[in-house]
């Protein structure tokens, strides 16, 4: 087995065993990035000298006893989670070079530890995307097949776990963006109850619904990077003051005796037969080990894309009126005065994507429309949180879908905003509700693509998650091959 | 019979100018387009009833998050300009106002 391949567990306990050092796994992993990272584009920025520099500083750790579950792993982090003198941009040409003054929250917790930052990576313009096509450096590629999309927004460090570019990432999720991502890459993905996890210096798309999460190559990794961010942080006015349990604990559990939930409103409408199938299979194998599978109804379903269209596109074109060429970031140098310059550089430092979303916004919340619009949606997702209450006063877990398709072509859906956001289906409601959920590989479409399957839990109940998608991974009908690089 | 469009073309020049978005004719023309076809969508919303529903604005209900008022360390002036794209000494320079 190559260093690259070892997970953040296998990595651990062979640094406690002094078997291996973390420079040598720096190095291996800095080697394979730079063999395939010019055909995938999973990173924005690379940064070897400051990755070595941690390494050697870990290992020194190491050697004096000190070793946190996080001490001398080699970690990629989306591009929009501030790092102190490295790169934030973004995949936005508007702060193509700007160098946050200060570290991310969980930047900070995770250096504490003594990680090692490797880079950060591709991603859609602010977060805005499904496809991560919408970068300023062109589409990350998916390492099943390159002419497919990882899946957005977090596509960069999807595939940096799958193709061993890193040992496990940072991603955010606004709408699905870690989940959507994970499923298509086949690789595990965790979006934390909303306020668990600090957001303070990730950069703002929709604060009412972004968290950053983990994506990483197994279950076990996934609770291990998830516990080592989470709990709270002053600095974050929306962050939880609740208590942090041990993630580990319910790994071997197995799932009797849990309710499992399935929405009906999940498995009719528009998804493929092979993701149908995927689902289906799943239940069956969660039936079989033990779990009690119950047929709930969440009505309101099918207003949730327009629902998280209204809201976040608002929540954004306020986030984002910062950008204006004046304390950091992108300034175009054709202005005459003050307004052209905020003007002309929004509109020559923003990509199509991030500026329609702007002006949806713009517009729901203008004079005249904002009940017809924002107060309309901010009512429907009250009814669409009900639904959730409504179920867990039922179930443990949900499963669902993730996306209605495998991954899609690179370009299919582009010039086709509607249709894009329509991907989005099954991932938005636990947004707007703010539950945690994650995404576990389960299938295999036919054409050779992974197909994930969706958990959903109760507010704060991410162990009970974790433990339902450890069953799911010890049954998992994936092939022993992983993809082809 | 042709449908009026929710955002006529006037009306996205006029959002544009309020979210500081100077445009050039062509996108201006793709984006109300765009803009229109996904506005259409959200009509679907008036098929839920919403009556006396109260809104929601955040994911959690949250009360003041307040905290004793200490002095801390902040950013440093310098650090808070070295990102700025054109400066003059201590200040952000812009173009002339008035």
């Amino acid at each position: 087995m190559e260093f690259f391949e070892l997970t953040i567990f296998q990595l651990h306990e062979a640094l406690k065993k002094r078997e291996i050092s973390c420079l040598d796994v720096t190095e291996s992993l800095l080697n394979r990035i730079d063999r395939l990272d010019a055909t995938l584009n999973a990173y924005i920025t690379i940064m070897p000298e400051a990755a070595r520099k941690q390494a050697r500083e870990a290992d020194q750790r190491v050697r004096a006893g000190e070793i946190h579950p996080l001490t001398g792993i080699p970690l990629a982090v989306k591009d929009n989670i501030s790092t102190l003198d490295a790169p934030t941009t973004c995949g936005s040409r508007i702060l193509k070079n700007y160098l946050p003054p200060y570290d991310a929250a969980v930047i900070k917790r995770l250096r504490e530890q003594g990680a090692i930052f490797l880079g950060k990576t591709n991603m859609d313009e602010f977060a805005m995307g499904s496809s991560t096509e919408n970068s300023f450096i062109g589409p990350t590629r998916n390492p099943w097949n390159v002419d497919y999309i990882a899946g957005g927004s977090s596509g960069g460090s999807a595939t940096a776990v799958t193709a061993h570019l890193c040992i496990a990432a940072l991603g955010s999720d606004t709408g699905g963006s870690i989940r959507q991502p994970a499923s298509h890459c086949g690789v595990v993905g965790l979006k934390p109850t909303y306020g668990r996890v600090s957001r303070f210096g990730l950069v703002a798309f929709a604060s009412s619904l972004d968290q950053i999460g983990p994506i990483t190559k197994d279950v076990r990794d996934c609770a291990i990077l998830l516990h080592a961010i989470c709990g709270f942080d002053k600095k974050d006015t929306t962050s939880a003051n609740a208590g942090v349990p041990d993630y580990m604990a319910n790994l071997n559990k197995g799932i009797k005796g849990l309710k499992v939930g399935i929405p009906e409103e999940y498995l009719v409408e528009g998804a493929d037969k092979e993701v149908i199938e995927t689902v289906n299979s799943a239940v069956a194998r969660l039936s079989s080990e033990g779990a009690e599978i119950i047929d709930i109804s969440l009505p309101h379903t099918d207003y949730a894309v327009a629902t998280y269209y209204i809201i976040a596109p608002s929540e954004a074109s306020s986030n984002l009126a910062r950008y204006d060429g004046v304390r950091y970031g992108f300034r175009s140098q054709d202005a005459e005065d003050l307004e052209s310059m905020y003007s002309m550089t929004r509109a020559e430092g923003f990509g199509a994507e991030v500026i329609r979303r702007i002006m949806l916004g713009t517009y729901a919340l203008s004079k005249g429309y904002y009940d017809a619009f924002f107060k309309k949606a901010s009512q429907v997702r009250t009814l669409i949180v009900n639904d959730f209450k409504e179920a867990f006063r039922q179930c443990d877990v949900l499963i669902t879908p993730v996306g209605p398709t495998p991954a899609f072509k690179i370009g299919e859906k582009i010039d086709d905003p509607l249709t894009m956001y329509l991907s989005d289906i099954f991932t938005v409601s636990p947004n707007l509700a703010g539950i945690p959920c994650m995404s576990v590989p389960y299938g295999m479409s036919s054409s050779g693509l992974p197909i994930g399957v969706q958990l959903l839990a109760n507010y704060f109940d991410e162990l009970t998650l974790i433990q339902a998608a450890s069953v799911l991974e010890r049954t998992s009908p994936l092939p022993a091959y992983g993809p082809p690089f | 019979m042709v449908r009026r469009m929710k955002i006529p073309l006037q009306e996205a020049e006029y959002i544009a100018g309020l979210a500081r978005l100077r445009l050039p004719e062509d996108q201006l023309l793709l984006f109300t387009k765009q803009l229109n076809t996904i506005l259409d969508y959200m009509e679907k919303l008036n098929e839920v009833e919403t009556k006396g529903v109260v809104p929601t604005y955040h994911a959690l209900p949250t009360t003041s998050a307040l905290r004793e008022d200490i002095v801390e360390g902040s950013l440093g002036k310098k650090e808070a300009m070295e990102n700025a794209p054109q400066k003059d000494g201590d200040f952000f320079s812009v173009p002339k106002v008035i």
